[in-house]
C-alpha cells in the first residue's frame, strides 16, 4: 500500500481549524462507554469531530466501531455518557439530533414490499419532507440508480441494495454523514464511484464519518482518524501526524561488507542481504553514512520503508505505541 | 406530523399491496363460517327475542375478524421488519414514540375496518337487520380493532422470532376470540363459563358490537364500552412505554 500523496489532506480541516467557539462540533462524544452483558463494549470513548471534517474510524471486528456509531444514531443506548450530534444531544433532542445525521448501516437490509423509488420517498417523509422529487432524482443519478427507480427492491444485486441504503442515509441531506463500512462486499467500480461521491459532499461542507476495513480508503480519503481497540480509544490524530510519529524511519540498505559494529544497535533485522535499520528521523542517515564511509563500506542499495496505515494499525493494535 | 402520516401510508400501503391475503382471505373464512353455522344451527330457535341465531352470529363473526386483523397487521408488521432488519430505517428518522405508535395503531384499525365491512357485505344477506344504534356499532367497531391493534403493537416489539408470534397468536388471541360469545350467548352457558366470560374483553367488544345491530346484548353497551376503552388505554399506555423507552428496538 502507498501513500497517495497529497490526497491525504486535500479534504481536510477547512472546518476544525480556527472553528469559532459558537460552532458546535458535528459530533462531540463525552465519556461513552456501553456494557452488554460481560462485553464492555465501549469503555469511557471522548472525541470531537468537527464540522467538515472527513474522519475514519477505524479498528479491528468487536473494537466497537459499530456500538459508537450506532450510539450517535440513538440506535444503542449509552450506559453513561453523552453524544451530541451538530450540538444536539441525541436523547433529549433527539428529533434535531438524527434530522443532522445520515447513517449507512452496515448490515444490508431492505424493504422487499417496496420499489426503491418508494423507499426513498418514505424515507424522506419519516423525516418530514414529503415533496423531495428533485433531490431523490439527483440521488438516484448520483449513485447510477436512475434506471432501476421503479424496480423492486428484492430484484435488485447486493451492490445495487447497497447504493438505496446510501441514498437513504442522503435523502434528508444530513450535515453530518456516517458510513459504516459502506464498501464491504461492494466491486470496485462502486467504491470508486461511491467515494467521489462522498468526496463532493465533504467539499460542499458535509461532515463524513467512516468505518471501513480497507485501510488504503481511510488513508486516501480521511484527514483524521480514531483507532478502537476492546471498546477504548487507542489512537487519535491527523493522519499525516499519526503516520509520522509511528514512522520511526525504516532504512534498508545493502552494503559491500558487514555491518559496523557501532551500527547493529539500529539494526531490526536482516532481510534477503540488507539491513534493517530504524532511525528516530532521516535527519539521522546521514550520520549512518559517514560511519560507512569512515569505514569505507560502499552502499549499493538505499531504499527508505514508508510507513502506511495499516502498518501503524498492525502496530497498534499489538500493543506497540507509536 | 408529516413524519407520522408517511409511516402510517406505508403501512397502509403495506397491507394493501396484499389485499388478497390480508383483507379477501378473513372475509371468505367468515362467510365460510357463517355458511356452515348457518346450516346447523338454523333449527335453535331464536337467541334474544325477534333474532334467530343466523343474524346473531353475523356482529359476532365481524368483530372477531376485526380484531384477529388487526392484531395480525401490527405484530407481523413489525415483526418482519425486526427480523428483515429495516426497522433501522424508522428508527434513524426522528419520529417520536406518539407518531410511531399512532400510525402502526390506526394502520391496525383500518385493516380491521374493512375486514369488517367486507364481512358484514358477503353475510348481510343471512338476516342481518340494519343497526338499530349505529354509534354504538361504530364505538365498538373502532375502540375493538384499537385494543387489537395495540396489543400487536406490543406482541411485535416483544417477539424475537416467527413461532413466538405464532404462540402468541394461537395461544391468546385465538382463544380469546373463539371464546368470546361470537357462535353462542353466554347466558346460555354455565354459571363458572358465563363468570369466566365475563374476564374476556374480548367478550364485551362483541357484545357492545352486536348491541349496535340488535338493541338487545348480554351486557349493558355502556359497561362493555368502559371495559373495551380502559382495555384500550391500558395497552395504548404499555405499547407507548415500550416505545418510549426502546424496549427490544434499541439496545
Amino acid at each position: 500500500m502507498q501513500l497517495t500523496g497529497g490526497a491525504v489532506s486535500r479534504y481536510n480541516c477547512r472546518f476544525s481549524l480556527n472553528t469559532p467557539a459558537t460552532m458546535p462540533s458535528a459530533i462531540s462524544i463525552q465519556a461513552v462507554s456501553k456494557r452488554f452483558g460481560q462485553l464492555q463494549a465501549l469503555d469511557a470513548i471522548s472525541f470531537n469531530v468537527e464540522q467538515g471534517e472527513f474522519f475514519a474510524l477505524l479498528g479491528p471486528n468487536g473494537a466497537g466501531k459499530t456500538t459508537l456509531i450506532t450510539t450517535m444514531a440513538g440506535l444503542t443506548r449509552a450506559d453513561s455518557g453523552s453524544v451530541r450530534i451538530m450540538g444536539n444531544d441525541v436523547v433529549t433532542q433527539f428529533r434535531e439530533a438524527r434530522r443532522s445525521l445520515g447513517v449507512v448501516p452496515q448490515e444490508l437490509v431492505f424493504d422487499p414490499f417496496l420499489t426503491v423509488r418508494e423507499t426513498l420517498r418514505f424515507q424522506s417523509g419519516y423525516f418530514g419532507l414529503p415533496r423531495n422529487d428533485v433531490w431523490i432524482d439527483e440521488l438516484l443519478h448520483k449513485l447510477g440508480l436512475a434506471d432501476k427507480a421503479d424496480a423492486n427492491m428484492r430484484a435488485l444485486s447486493g451492490g445495487m441494495k447497497r447504493r438505496v441504503m446510501v441514498a437513504q442515509a442522503l435523502v434528508h441531506r444530513p450535515p453530518v454523514i456516517v458510513l459504516d463500512e459502506p464498501t464491504a462486499g461492494v466491486d470496485v467500480e462502486l467504491r470508486q464511484s461511491l467515494w467521489e461521491f462522498v468526496r463532493e459532499l465533504n467539499a460542499a461542507g458535509h461532515t463524513i464519518i467512516l468505518t471501513t476495513h480497507y485501510l488504503e480508503e481511510a488513508e486516501t480519503l480521511c484527514s483524521r482518524i480514531a483507532m478502537l481497540k476492546n471498546g477504548r480509544l487507542i489512537a487519535l490524530d491527523n493522519m499525516d501526524k499519526l503516520l509520522a510519529h509511528s514512522a520511526r524511519r525504516e532504512v534498508a540498505l545493502k552494503l559491500s561488507a558487514a555491518l559496523p559494529a557501532e551500527l547493529e544497535a539500529l539494526r531490526l533485522r536482516q532481510e534477503e542481504g540488507r539491513h534493517i535499520l530504524q532511525l528516530q528521523d532521516l535527519g539521522q542517515l546521514e550520520n549512518v553514512l559517514s560511519i560507512l564511509r569512515h569505514r569505507n563500506i560502499t552502499v549499493r542499495e538505499l531504499n527508505v520503508i514508508e510507513t502506511d496505515l495499516e502498518s501503524v494499525f498492525v502496530k497498534m493494535m499489538n500493543g506497540v505505541t507509536v | 406530523m408529516q413524519g407520522f402520516l408517511t409511516l402510517l401510508k406505508k403501512e397502509l400501503v403495506r397491507f394493501w399491496k396484499v389485499s388478497f391475503q390480508t383483507v379477501a382471505a378473513p372475509v371468505l373464512t367468515a362467510l365460510m363460517y357463517q355458511l356452515i353455522f348457518a346450516h346447523v344451527m338454523n333449527s335453535h330457535g331464536q337467541v334474544y327475542p325477534g333474532v334467530s341465531y343466523t343474524a346473531f352470529l353475523i356482529p359476532g363473526l365481524a368483530m372477531m375478524s376485526m380484531a384477529q386483523n388487526a392484531f395480525a397487521n401490527s405484530s407481523s408488521s413489525l415483526i418482519q421488519s425486526k427480523i428483515t432488519g429495516n426497522i433501522v430505517f424508522l428508527l434513524l428518522p426522528p419520529l417520536t414514540a406518539t407518531e410511531f405508535f399512532g400510525a402502526y395503531l390506526i394502520a391496525s384499525i383500518v385493516r380491521g375496518l374493512a375486514v369488517g365491512a367486507g364481512v358484514l357485505l358477503v353475510t348481510a344477506g343471512f338476516g342481518l337487520p340494519l343497526p338499530a344504534h349505529p354509534l354504538w356499532m361504530l364505538t365498538f367497531a373502532f375502540l375493538g380493532s384499537g385494543v387489537l391493534g395495540a396489543l400487536g403493537v406490543i406482541a411485535g416489539i416483544w417477539a424475537e422470532k416467527f413461532d413466538q408470534l405464532a404462540a402468541f397468536q394461537n395461544f391468546l388471541i385465538m382463544p380469546l376470540t373463539f371464546l368470546s360469545g361470537v357462535f353462542y350467548s353466554i347466558n346460555g352457558l354455565p354459571p363458572f363459563w358465563r363468570e369466566a366470560s365475563h374476564l374476556n374483553p374480548v367478550f364485551y367488544m362483541i357484545d357492545g358490537f352486536r348491541y349496535g345491530f340488535f338493541g338487545q346484548a348480554d351486557v349493558h353497551p355502556a359497561l362493555a364500552c368502559a371495559v373495551v376503552a380502559a382495555s384500550f388505554l391500558l395497552l395504548s399506555s404499555l405499547a407507548l412505554w415500550l416505545i418510549k423507552n426502546g424496549y427490544k428496538l434499541r439496545h
